[in-house]
């Protein structure tokens, strides 16, 4: 069952246009793999899903209704829940208060301050710190368990591991590895390939705004993936 | 995204074009026009003009201010009643009386100084108040001076030695000379290297100050050239109207007066604030005995204009036609192929 | 004994700024606004509980219950039709906006009740002068006493409101980071509008105090836009336990400074904010941000 339905998507910033008529669904229960450089435009999409980027065309579709002209906060309760990159923590209030703050505004559902923290055990004694206190793993843990508060039928995580240790980006992962056996819908955007392809179903390759390359991860290759990464297909399409 | 420029493009910058040469000579033609003045005109023109030209140094010092230096004061008040009264003190001393005036404005210009160093670390906001509470104070401690009488104030009696009609044209020729400076150091300014630098602070001061723009440097210059203008100001109203008192030249509807002129006229614009200046002599003269009503439409229109035409009337007329009458900045012009966005 | 008297009144005196204060800082802290209307807002709350008062005959404590659901009404609106859009276009514009909207509001309290001084003593009887006597010759007034203590619980309610209600939460959050609030779920545009209402309400009280302890005419705004404004640079801005404190530095900066010369008043309180901001600046505390900027950090 199709959950999320993009089609002919354009995002611009000013005069920059950042995502140029992307179209893609996404189904239920799957993990949605978006890959691609710096500035190709994943993160401009990945907010324009959740509502917090207006597009300048395109329809966005969730769950059977027509979610284009919804602003974020209201999108967010039709169940679309977006971890941003650089994590954007409420830094001078608690991480509890932080969970809390998500949890009052989003639908009702499985997940409560009680299930994210035995997700996220590291959070539980840190509960009153301050966000802006904790380390870079914990930060996450936080971002991820905040959009978790609001119950979404569709998470999207934006570099989930930027900025991180290694080991904090494994801690993450495996709570993430819970979440998709789970049956979460996800979207993930990853600058690591080999990641991206080992936790997802699809993946989707950005360059300059547009997607150029979709697949199954099982059927994708680290080496296809790369040279779509880097416009290396066009580039000896144009030679040839 | 990318934007090519073609070998065969060039850039060439630009400072003068042919319809700025043309307004600079029509505006020196006006000034020296304006000079006849007294022989021209009648005496209540006369007077009516010397107000304008106060008004026009009034709301360009404030459009120095806020719109090239990004500090909006609430308190330039401080320096209208400073300049008067530090010119009452100096003839009470015995300096001849117009000398004295300039010397006012000259001395509260000073004044300025050890207020710029501690207001000019305030931003925005706080700036605007802190500014206001300063004039507060200057308020309080020039009616603590026994020469002012407190509130009830005093006149400049020492202008009673020229006859009412030497006095008219005198004031008249210092207000125009006053104005003509002012706006000349102010186009001299914004010319200059300084010109780029304050609106780069105004646009952005951090991003100023990490590509080297001297911040404090440029902001001090504002408010120093802002404090005698507007002290200038004070001194020429008090020859005008020859009575000081303390409530009148320190009242905020000063400030009031300067931001609807320059918010209507054109905030950051060159011409803009001699328009706004125009525009509220004009409403002054039509609707000044209206009262209360007349304020009103003065505060709303100031809000009007900052919501809905933040440009105000000059800068949305120059947005919309390309315009600029007198050449303050620069012009990048494209020679050869026009060639844009590649998409 | 008369430095006594005079530091106790000093200190009530504060709380009425404490009062006066705190909406002033909270809308900023949230919206990032200086609303330089907020004491001719807070001489309309006074004026709307005068008419009532006046008209009815109802006692202007009652007159509260709906003068301040007013007042909240009018912050409600005045954010959602005014500062939202003068917000959008900078840093500059809302000073702007609402010093007109301050010219606007003077004035036409001026043609609607005129130039007099008008107080609401007359109306609360014997209870604007009642007085008790701590020891012999020691006197706080009843009505200042009253002032204190709400400032003072509505402080730690405000404070309790912010930490511990989902809706004190969600303003703190849009405070930080508006964009991120609008992504768990947080209407930010309804959140400044609730911001606004409590902030201008809790004006319009304090103009009602101010009606009750003295005298006040259509353009007693101002003046009390600079005291509010003073106490929050004195108190340091962004927390309400500051606020209360420099209400209170500034209240007996004021009354030491009226037993020294009648001027003393204003002039002490002037002079004692300046000398605050020198210190601040002094000891480098305003960092490169500076000052009310400084203390909300806000990303960027």
């Amino acid at each position: 069952m199709t959950l999320l339905a993009v089609e002919q998507l354009e995002a611009r910033h000013g005069l920059l246009q950042a995502v140029r008529g992307v179209s893609f669904t996404v189904d239920a229960g799957e993990t949605f793999a978006l890959v691609g450089a710096n500035g190709a435009g994943k993160t401009t999409l990945l907010r324009t899903i959740a509502g917090a980027h207006r597009p300048a065309a395109g329809r966005i579709s969730f769950d059977g209704v027509d979610v284009t002209a919804v602003p974020a906060y209201a999108r967010l309760r039709t169940g679309i829940a977006l971890v941003p990159e650089g994590r954007r923590l409420f830094a001078g209030m608690t991480v509890k208060e932080n969970l809390l703050v998500a949890g009052a505004y989003g639908r009702r559902g499985h997940w409560t301050l009680e299930t994210v923290l035995d997700a996220f055990p590291l959070l539980q004694r840190r509960l009153n710190s301050r966000a802006g206190n904790l380390s870079g793993g914990e930060q996450q843990a936080t971002a991820i368990g905040r959009a978790l508060m609001t119950n979404p039928k569709l998470l999207l995580l934006d570099e989930v591991s930027l900025g991180l240790a290694p080991i904090a980006v494994e801690a993450v992962y495996r709570s993430l590895e819970a979440l998709i056996k789970a049956k979460a819908t996800i979207i993930v955007v990853e600058q690591d390939i080999g990641r991206a392809l080992g936790v997802s179903t699809r993946v989707a390759c950005m360059l300059e705004g547009r997607i150029i390359l979709t697949g199954s991860a099982r059927d994708m290759t680290r080496e296809q993936v790369t040279e779509a990464y880097f416009g290396l297909q066009r580039a000896r399409r144009a030679t040839s | 995204m990318k934007s090519e420029v073609s070998s065969e493009t060039r850039f060439i910058v630009e400072r003068w074009t042919p319809l700025s040469a043309a307004t600079s000579i029509v505006a020196a033609a006006l000034l020296v026009m304006l000079a006849f003045g007294p022989l021209l005109f009648g005496a209540n023109i006369v007077d009516n003009l010397t107000n304008l030209f106060i008004y026009v140094i009034l709301s360009v010092m404030w459009n120095a201010l806020a719109g090239y230096g990004g500090l909006v004061s609430v308190g330039q008040q401080t320096f209208f009643g400073l300049g008067a009264y530090f010119a009452i003190q100096l003839s009470y001393y015995g300096v001849a009386v117009y000398p004295a005036l300039l010397l006012g404005a000259a001395v509260a210009a000073l004044v300025s100084l050890p207020i710029s160093a501690l207001m000019l670390r305030l931003r925005a906001g706080e700036f605007a108040i802190g500014m206001w509470v300063v004039a507060e104070l200057a308020h309080l401690l020039v009616a603590l001076d026994p020469l002012i009488n407190g509130e009830t104030g005093v006149s400049l009696l020492a202008l009673n030695a020229f006859s009412p009609n030497t006095r008219r044209d005198d004031n008249y020729w210092l207000a125009l000379a006053s104005m003509a400076v002012l706006l000349a150091i102010v186009f001299a300014l914004l010319r200059g290297r300084l010109g780029a630098s304050v609106q780069a602070i105004r646009d952005d001061e951090d991003a100023a100050t990490s590509v080297g723009v001297k911040v404090m440097r440029g902001k001090w210059i504002i408010f120093f050239l802002a404090a005698f203008g507007c002290a200038l100001a004070g001194t020429l109203w008090l020859a005008t109207s020859i009575t000081f008192q303390p409530n009148t030249y320190f009242g905020v509807q000063w400030a009031a007066y300067m931001i609807f002129m320059v918010l209507v006229g054109g905030l950051g614009t060159f011409e803009g604030p001699i328009i706004g200046a125009v525009i509220f002599f004009l409403i002054e003269f039509f609707f000044g005995q209206t009262g209360v009503w007349y304020l009103i439409g003065l505060g709303a229109a100031a809000t009007l204009f900052a919501l809905f035409l933040p440009r105000g009337l000059w800068g949305t007329i120059e947005d919309k036609f390309g315009l600029r009458l007198l050449p303050v900045g620069y012009r990048l012009r494209m020679l050869g192929p026009q060639r844009a966005n590649t998409d | 004994m008369i430095w006594i008297t005079q530091l106790l009144n000093g200190v009530l005196l504060g709380g009425y700024y404490a009062l006066l204060a705190c909406g002033l800082s909270f809308m900023f802290g949230v919206m990032r606004i200086i609303n330089l209307a907020h004491g001719d807002l807070a001489i309309l709350g006074a004026c709307v509980v005068f008419f009532v008062a006046d008209a009815t005959g109802i006692s202007p404590f009652v007159a509260l219950v709906v003068a301040l659901p007013l007042m909240a009404l009018i912050g409600f609106g005045l954010q959602r039709w005014m500062l939202e859009r003068s917000l959008r276009a900078g840093l500059l514009v809302p000073l702007l906006t609402t010093f007109g909207l301050a010219i606007i509001i003077e004035n036409g309290l001026f043609e609607y009740f005129g130039a007099d001084s008008r107080s609401l003593a007359p109306y609360i009887g014997d209870f604007a002068f009642d007085s008790w006597a701590i020891t012999g010759n020691i006197y706080i007034g009843s009505l200042a006493l009253l002032i204190f203590v709400v400032a003072v619980v509505l402080l730690i309610g405000l404070k309790l409101f912010l930490t511990h209600t989902s809706l004190g939460r969600a303003i703190r959050a849009t405070a930080e980071d508006s964009d991120t609030a609008e992504l768990v779920g947080i209407n930010a545009r309804y959140v400044y509008a609730v911001a606004a209402a409590i902030a201008v309400a809790s004006a319009g009280l304090a103009g009602v105090f101010l009606a009750m302890r003295e005298t006040f005419s259509p353009y007693s705004g101002p003046t009390q836009l600079i005291f509010a404004f003073e106490a929050v640079v004195i108190g340091g801005v962004g927390s309400l336990s500051g606020t209360l404190v420099g209400g209170i530095v500034l209240g007996v900066a004021q009354t030491f400074g009226a037993q020294i010369n009648p001027q003393g008043f204003l002039i002490a309180g002037h002079v004692v904010f300046l000398i605050v901001l020198a210190g601040r600046l002094a000891v480098g505390a305003i960092r490169t941000r500076g000052g009310m900027y400084g203390l909300f950090a806000r990303r960027p």
